[in-house]
Formats: C-alpha cells, sequence, structure tokens
C-alpha cells in the first residue's frame, strides 16, 4: 500500500529535466473553446443546484416541499424554519458539539501528526521505515472492524452519548501523519535541525522555533481537511450518540431524516442547511488554499 | 556546518575541557555530565516520543478492537451478554445466509455504478480545468463544493429530489415524456439513486486530485505528440492518461476502500426502512447488514463476521490491484 499512496506525486520522469521551465504551463498550452465552458458550467450546475435547492426547500412549509411540482424559488419560511429548527429541535447544540468535536479533533490530529510526522521524515531511529509502513497500512482498516469492541468500551465507561466518544478515537490519524512525513521530507532542510541541535536547543525547542515555522502552511490544510471530516463523520457518532442526547450535527440529522420527530420535511432540510452553510463559508473564503490543499495531499480517507 | 563555525565566533568561549563528543562540543560544561546524559536521551527517545501518540492511540482504538472483533466473530454473542465459542460457526452461517449474499452483491453493484462514472467524468473534468480558462477558481471551487456536504445533508436532499411522487427528477423526466420511475423501492432505480449521491459528492475531488497530477505532465511530451500530428483527444488518451496512471489506480483504491464501507448514504435514503436497506433490502450494503446484525437483532458475534469479511474482501482487492500494476509494469518495462 504504501507505495500505492505515495503515488499521488509522482516524481516527473527524467526526460522532462530540460523542460523544467515548461511545467509552470504544463498541459494547459490550448486555450479552452466554447464546448470546454458549456461542459464546465453544466459541471458547476449540477454541483451548485442540490445545494441551491436545499436553501429553497428550507424556506417553504413542510407541506409546499411534498407538493409537485417541486418549488423551485424560494419561500418566506426560512426565518421560521430556522427558528423551528433551532428550538424544537435543538439543532443549535449540535452545532455547538459539532464545532466542539471537530475542533479538538482537528487541533489535535494536527499537533500529533507534525510531530510524528517531523519524526518520520528527519529523525533518524531504529525501525523507522517498518513504522511508518505500519502507519500507512492502518489507513485500510475499515471502521466497521472496531466499532464494536469500541462500543463496549464505552458503555463500560459510562461514555455512551457523550462526545468524548467520538473525539478520543480521532486523536490523531494515519493520515495526518503521512501527509506532514510527505511535507516535511521536501521542505525542511535537515540542516536547519542540524544547525539548531549544535546550538543546543533540546527538542522542543527544534519543533517550536524550526519545525513549527516550516510546517506552517501544511499544518493549515491538514486541520482544514481533518475539520471537514470530523464536521461530516457518521458512522461512529450514529452509533455512539444519540439524537435526543448530545448529538452532532449528523447525527441530529439522521434522527430528524429517520422520523424520530414529526417528519417536516423543510424542517428536515433546514438542519441540512444548517449543517452545511458554515462549511460552505469556510470553503467561500479559503476555497483556493482548500483545492490547493487537496491537490497536495491528494488522499481521501 | 556554516552555521557551527558562526555559532562559535558569536557564542561565549568554547568549555576548556576538550570535546569529548562532536555532538556535544557546542553545549557548556555539565556538572556531572548530567546535560549531556540528557542530551543524548533527548536525541535517542525523542523520536518514540513524537510518534507515540498515533501508535498509543491506534493500539487502544484500532488493533485491540481489530483483534477483539475477530476474537467475537468466532463466538456467539448478544448484546450486554457473554460470549459462548462457537468457533468458524458465524462464518459458515454468513455463507448460507441468502441476507448476506444479497448485501455482498449490492456492495458490489452499488460500489460499481458509483465508483466507475464517478472516476471517468473526474477524468474528463479534469481534462477540461486544465485548459486556459476563465473563471478557473470558480469552477474548481463550484464543484468541490459538494465535497463540502456531509452525507447526511446530501442524502436528504437527494431523498427529496429523487422522491417518487414529488420529486423533480421524476418532474423532469415526466417533462420529456418518461413515466415516473419508482426511486425508492425498485431495486436498480434506487440503487441508482444511492449512486448518484456518492458520485454527486465525490466526483468534484477526485477531478481535483486529478487536475494536480495533470500539471505536472512535462509540456515536452504533449510538443512531441503534436509534431508527431497527434489530435487533442489522442494525446489525452496517449500522453495524459499514461503519465497520471499512478495517480488514477489511487483513486480506484481509494473508492474501492469508500464503496466497501458505503453505510449512510443507504440508511438515510432508505428512511424509517434505511436499516434493512429498503422494504425488500433492495439496497443493503454490507454495513448495513453488519449494524442491523449488531444493534438491532443483538447478534454481535455474527455482525463481527461480517466486519471481518469486509477487511478480507479489502485485503483481496488489495492483492489483486498488486498483481495488476505489477503485471502492467512487467509488460511495460520489457
Amino acid at each position: 500500500m504504501a507505495r500505492t499512496l505515495a503515488a499521488p506525486r509522482p516524481a516527473p520522469p527524467a526526460a522532462s529535466a530540460p523542460g523544467r521551465r515548461f511545467r509552470q504551463t504544463a498541459g494547459r498550452q490550448h486555450h479552452a473553446g466554447p464546448l470546454t465552458y458549456v461542459l464546465l458550467v453544466l459541471a458547476a450546475v449540477v454541483s451548485l443546484f442540490p445545494l441551491y435547492w436545499n436553501v429553497v426547500a428550507a424556506s417553504h412549509t413542510g407541506e409546499r416541499v411534498v407538493e409537485a411540482p417541486a418549488p423551485l424559488l424560494p419561500g418566506k419560511r426560512l426565518l421560521d424554519n430556522l427558528s423551528f429548527a433551532w428550538n424544537q429541535v435543538d439543532m443549535g447544540e449540535a452545532l455547538v458539539n459539532t464545532t466542539v468535536v471537530a475542533s479538538l479533533v482537528a487541533l489535535s490530529t494536527v499537533l500529533f501528526s507534525t510531530l510524528a510526522g517531523f519524526a518520520f521524515a528527519k529523525l533518524p531511529f531504529r525501525g523507522r521505515g517498518m513504522l511508518l509502513s505500519l502507519v500507512v497500512a492502518t489507513m485500510t482498516i475499515p471502521p466497521q472492524l472496531s466499532v464494536i469492541p469500541l462500543y463496549q468500551i464505552i458503555t463500560d465507561l459510562g461514555w455512551f452519548d457523550q462526545l468524548q466518544s467520538v473525539v478520543l478515537p480521532s486523536l490523531v490519524a494515519a493520515f495526518g501523519v503521512f501527509f506532514m512525513r510527505q511535507f516535511l521530507v521536501e521542505a525542511l532542510p535537515v540542516e536547519l535541525v542540524e544547525a539548531a541541535r549544535m546550538d543546543g536547543a533540546h527538542s522542543l525547542r527544534i519543533i517550536w522555533h524550526v519545525v513549527f515555522p516550516v510546517a506552517r502552511p501544511a499544518m493549515a490544510v491538514l486541520g482544514m481537511l481533518v475539520f471537514v471530516q470530523a464536521w461530516n463523520d457518521f458512522f461512529w457518532p450514529f452509533i455512539a450518540l444519540t439524537p435526543d442526547g448530545s448529538p452532532t450535527l449528523q447525527v441530529a440529522l439522521a434522527g430528524l431524516g429517520a422520523g424520530n420527530h414529526t417528519v417536516d420535511h423543510a424542517v428536515v432540510l433546514t438542519g441540512a442547511l444548517i449543517s452545511t452553510v458554515p462549511l460552505l463559508l469556510v470553503f467561500a473564503f479559503l476555497g483556493k488554499h482548500i483545492v490547493g490543499g487537496i491537490t497536495a495531499g491528494a488522499v481521501k480517507s | 556546518m556554516a552555521t557551527s563555525v558562526r555559532a562559535e565566533r558569536a557564542g561565549s568561549p568554547p568549555p576548556a575541557a576538550p570535546p569529548s563528543s562532536p555532538g556535544s562540543r557546542r553545549r557548556r560544561p555539565s556538572p556531572g555530565g548530567l546535560r549531556s546524559r540528557l542530551y543524548r536521551w533527548d536525541i535517542k527517545a525523542i523520536p518514540y516520543v513524537f510518534i507515540a501518540p498515533f501508535f498509543l492511540t491506534f493500539a487502544a482504538f484500532g488493533l485491540f478492537p481489530l483483534l477483539y472483533t475477530g476474537w467475537l466473530s468466532l463466538n456467539r454473542v448478544e448484546l450486554g451478554g457473554d460470549p459462548t465459542w462457537k468457533g468458524l460457526e458465524n462464518y459458515t452461517d454468513l455463507a448460507t445466509s441468502e441476507f448476506f449474499w444479497n448485501a455482498l452483491l449490492n456492495t458490489f453493484t452499488i460500489g460499481v455504478i458509483s465508483t466507475v462514472p464517478q472516476l471517468l467524468m473526474a477524468l474528463g473534468l479534469a481534462h477540461l480545468l486544465n485548459y486556459k480558462l476563465r473563471g478557473r477558481g470558480f469552477f474548481r471551487v463550484a464543484i468541490l463544493a459538494p465535497y463540502a456536504t456531509s452525507i447526511a445533508a446530501a442524502t436528504l436532499v437527494f431523498a427529496q429530489l429523487f422522491n417518487t411522487d414529488y420529486g423533480m427528477i421524476n418532474g423532469l423526466l415526466g417533462w420529456i415524456g418518461i413515466d415516473p420511475v419508482n426511486w425508492e423501492s425498485s431495486k436498480w432505480p434506487a440503487q441508482i439513486a444511492i449512486s448518484v449521491i456518492v458520485t454527486w459528492r465525490w466526483t468534484g475531488y477526485n477531478a481535483l486530485i486529478y487536475l494536480a497530477a495533470m500539471q505536472a505532465v512535462p509540456q515536452d511530451l504533449y510538443e512531441a505528440a503534436s509534431l508527431d500530428g497527434a489530435s487533442r483527444w489522442r494525446q489525452f488518451i496517449s500522453v495524459t492518461i499514461p503519465s497520471i496512471r499512478p495517480t488514477i489506480l489511487f483513486t480506484i483504491i481509494v473508492s474501492t476502500i469508500g464503496a466497501t464501507q458505503l453505510f449512510g448514504e443507504p440508511m438515510l435514503y432508505g428512511g424509517s426502512v434505511g436499516i434493512s436497506g429498503g422494504s425488500g433490502n433492495q439496497f443493503q450494503t454490507l454495513s448495513l447488514l453488519m449494524y442491523e446484525k449488531g444493534w438491532v437483532t443483538g447478534a454481535l458475534g455474527q455482525a463481527s463476521a461480517i466486519a471481518w469479511v469486509m477487511l478480507l474482501l479489502l485485503l483481496l482487492i488489495g492483492g489483486v490491484q498488486a498483481l495488476v500494476s505489477r503485471h502492467n509494469r512487467k509488460k511495460l518495462g520489457g
């Protein structure tokens, strides 16, 4: 697996060395024709329409949403639906829970992944290669394999329906370790570490004054990717939390959709909107960086 | 090394004692060698300290549960009860269970009809985004927007769009003269609807991964191809695709892993009958079956066996992939 996962950053073939300066524009040699724009606009419409329609549905009454023909333009009920979802079905609490969970998971994953990634990239130690392969191999283990014992553990500890049962298993991820390692191998000159060492800096100082500054862009990208993933995580939170206890947004939505409460489809879709809008705002403002991060990391987990 | 020279000039005078080892030469004299012992400990142990959080978390929440699930799969365990040893019975039960084979087949068919179009469309989109474009940033962010939605939100929206009676998709089909399709209870339409949700969420993401790989393809390859008179389509097939093959393989593996674990989309798409994968189990996947066995029926041993079958499947897929790529490399390398 290590080979496959390392693959998304293919080294340019040797033949390309003389053509290096071309790589800036590589593959973009042609201007797009009208057909390209037509297809891209179509793709953008298909991508964005369900999101637009989510807004439309959240701004009508439940009865109107389930009438044919389906509404295409926003109605006047958005604020009513929002306040209902906020007060009656407590999407507000779910929003807070999700923010807490995703922030903790992102912070701790970034911190621990940077430390481990630095060790794997720049520090010599016995078993480094083997341990790194092990990290990568763990990425293929499906979460289904651990949920049954995890469920028993958290019930025994009395953590069922408590947020720490979702946070603790996600404190650090193999993907993050691998991501930071790939970045630091190239970005951090080993001389920098050695020089700091010569000046008598101990490892924590080196982390603080050398590694963190160099790794900051990758840490930001990793933080965003992990945050999005933790925000949207479904399988394990659905087992460990309940819609009526302290749910994350996804668990609360599952409760709404499955009809634990009166199924008012406008309210259900208002809930969906509440769960989507924060991330969409992040994407709208940081879109470029996230696009850059995905293309740099090129790993979906 | 230049740094150490500079440090020597700028810093306090070096210790009078002769340098003991090159590593500690720059350090102040340390009574009893405590600092140098600390220093050596720092060098030797710190890598393990840094990687420890990952391995401790993995041991507690990954490896132990993995093995424990394997052990459970050899027992009869009721939710909240004590295990009794059953050997391979859970596995042989699966082999004769029509629900298991149905779920396995559904996982496979939904996986194929969501992964194949998804990756093909992503390739095409990446190729289009690779032209010199106006509004490049907008298009990239727009096709990535579905990635920002959660499984739950996306599925609930699409469940409305696919609704047989009032959904917009049947509305559109009616508009061009096609009878309403039963997107919930007919097997293939329901599986297609679920695949559409998966495809919608992931196509843009994969397109951006392909785009990054395409931009690393050296320009002179294209120049040589166009000198040889290759059309743009020909260049796409003969230059672009082979150049980004490692990336394509990577996305195939990752999508396959994702498809094997499909859970949230069919569960939420099915609404009140979601856990059984529709009224006739027509879209019950392995993950759903596992959840139903474990948390609805309470048979954790059987659920564990299903989880282990999933791992074995993934290992099998990984093995086949390794064989195929080795075969390809031999063919290419000669």
